[in-house]
């Protein structure tokens, strides 16, 4: 009889081997790793999502450091952050440049899967994983745009939960349960604070949930075909570690031209005046990155039809894998598809530049056109072609 | 002349491996360059900032052989009115004898307070009271209290013993005189604590150990 542990332990990797086999691991999953030879530059924004959440993660964890989660102070707890905390300035500055880096990727990254059919069977769950992640990173980004209870925060705050208030059945409990409260107050300030720092810990867990996903089904590409045979793979070190450090170079330049150049671009004077429960903001404006949604309340004249709309243009993507029947995954390698995703893209785009106008007839009736469109492709288009496809 | 051509040589081999390292090395730099500001926001916001900073006391209702302890940059701040005996006390050569520093050689106080009273004003002395050897606040022996009672003070928590200018005894566990805050007098019984005008250019942060 052989003992599993004949070997001398003085022998470095065999020792840690033997107990918890992580060198295998990581050399199976990342270096000798098979990825399709034919990845486009599309493909690497999952790691820049991934190095955008440490940043986040990183510069939250400091600002949590230094912020007052009551009404009071909230306020002067964040101006001296930006002008009293040594390079508090900066690590506030990379955690809001952070927050549209990270929408800016998302929304590609999406796009992507969209484009290229990577939502389809066998990765439904990989798809499923990560909208559920794009779901959490709203509740996250809304929960801590609150925090620095400036004017927006307040109005913007109020405005959503009062939405949530109206959702019929659970809405009242929900909303409730949030605010703790008959108004926006320091109780709601306080779990708010809480939802915020969580749920960052959360979408930690549930990338690992997603990558160990992707690291079963393995990458879709350009093709939309697997790869069968090893001469059409690469293993991921060192040519997929090299070109995503090369694309995360430039990705952090973009980002670094945020923090440091045009820290102020994506935000609004007004939320640097402290809330107050009894002015509204005369120019009440969502962050870009919630402008289509919020194109959709304004643009459906029913509050309930608003928000099941608003709802429902993510409810369509989670349930498309099994809306899209067809076995062929690129839209490049379909021709109705081909016409209907950009236009679907740019409705999504309108609806966003939309919502950050005036809510003018013209624009609400482009945010009207554009909604329609959204649903039209999601609900008629793709169960269309792919019956097209799959009879042909 | 193409790579593919010839076999992947040492030399190439040992390329790759430069630029891995490389790249590998400025990466580390450059993660380490940005930990910096990070450590840096854990720094105190009061040692960067002058706003905050000043402190007035009115000592007009401060008797002598009295002491009375203001917060400053939250920390206690004992201002003391000596009497006669107090100043003759402090400079006796048997009690300075007892001393650990009894010159002010550390650097515990801005310059205008390094002196035999370790203050601007021989009368007024202004210590800050955190004893120098593990942070306790030390408790004010009002003269005559006691039969050695000369109106010093005594930290509760390891016993070290401090005379009326804040110079620590020789026998006591802490190492240095208490500190001695950069003050101003605005007037004969306005005191601004935060500034030092015989020593503008002095900074907290320059002391030994608080």
């Amino acid at each position: 009889m052989t003992s599993p542990l004949k070997t001398p332990d003085t022998d470095p990797p065999g020792w840690l081997e033997r107990r918890l086999p992580v060198m295998s691991l990581l050399r199976r999953q990342y270096v000798a790793f098979p990825m399709p030879r034919n990845l486009n530059a599309l493909w690497s924004f999952g790691a820049f999502l991934i190095v955008t959440m440490a940043f986040m993660i990183a510069s939250g964890l400091f600002l949590a450091i230094n912020y007052t989660p009551d009404i009071t102070q909230a306020f002067t707890s964040v101006e001296a952050i930006d002008r009293q905390v040594p390079s508090g300035w900066f690590i506030r500055s990379l955690h809001m440049g952070g927050v549209t880096m990270l929408f800016a990727c998302l929304y590609i990254h999406i796009g992507r899967s969209l484009w290229y059919g990577s939502y389809k069977a066998p990765r439904e769950l990989l798809w499923l994983t990560g909208l559920g992640l794009m779901l959490m990173v709203m509740v996250t980004a809304f929960a801590g745009y609150v925090l620095p209870w400036g004017q927006m925060s307040y109005w913007g705050a109020t405005v959503i939960l009062n939405a949530v208030h109206a959702i019929p059945l659970i809405g009242q409990p929900l909303s409730e349960l949030l605010l703790g409260g008959d108004t926006l107050g320091n109780v709601a300030l306080h779990r708010l604070f809480v939802l915020h720092f969580t749920m960052a810990f959360a979408i930690l867990g549930v990338i690992a949930l997603h990558v160990a996903a992707l690291h079963v089904v393995k990458s879709n590409n350009p093709s939309g075909v697997d790869p069968v045979n090893p001469s059409q793979t690469l293993p991921f070190h060192p040519y997929y570690t090299s070109r995503d450090g090369f694309a995360l170079c430039l990705f952090l330049m973009v980002y670094a031209g945020l923090v440091f150049f045009l820290p102020d671009l994506l935000t609004l004077a007004d939320n640097y005046i402290q809330a107050n429960p009894l002015v509204t903001p005369r120019d009440i404006r969502p962050e870009w990155y919630f402008a289509p949604f919020y194109a959709i309340l304004r643009a459906v004249p029913s509050r309930l039809g608003g928000l099941l709309l608003a709802s429902g243009s993510l409810a369509v993507l989670f349930v498309l894998p099994w809306l899209d029947r067809s076995t062929i995954r690129p839209a490049t390698r379909r021709p109705m598809v081909r016409l209907s995703l950009p236009l679907a893209f740019a409705a999504f785009i309108l609806l966003g530049i939309a919502g950050m106008h005036a809510p003018t007839p013209a624009w609400l009736l482009a945010s009207r056109v554009a909604i329609a469109w959204w649903f039209i492709h999601f609900l008629l288009v793709m169960p269309l072609a792919s019956e097209r496809e799959m009879s042909s | 002349m193409t790579q593919s051509e010839t076999p992947p040589s040492s030399d190439c081999t040992r390329r790759r491996d430069l630029l891995a390292t490389g790249t590998v090395v400025l990466g580390c730099a450059g993660a380490c360059a940005l930990a910096v500001p990070f450590v840096e926001s854990l720094k105190n916001p009061a040692a960067t900032s002058l706003s905050d900073r000043l402190l007035d006391v009115d000592l007009s209702s401060l008797a002598p052989g009295q002491d009375i302890t203001v917060r400053w940059r939250d920390w206690p701040v004992f201002i003391q009115r000596r009497t006669p005996q107090m100043l003759a006390a402090l400079q006796a050569p048997d009690h300075l004898a007892t001393l650990r520093d009894a010159d002010s050689k550390i650097l515990q106080q801005p310059k205008d307070a390094t002196n035999w009273h370790r203050s601007v004003r021989p009368e007024y002395g202004v210590l800050i009271g955190v004893c120098t050897h593990l942070g306790c606040v030390p408790s004010f022996e009002k003269p005559g209290s006691t039969p050695e009672a000369k109106g010093g003070y005594f930290c509760p928590c390891h016993g070290s013993h401090f005379d009326a200018a804040g110079r620590v005894a020789r026998r006591a566990p802490a190492p240095c005189n208490l500190p001695v805050p950069p003050v101003t007098f605005l007037s004969d019984t306005k005191l601004r604590i935060g500034h030092s005008a015989g020593d503008p250019g002095f900074s907290m942060s320059d002391i030994q150990q608080i």
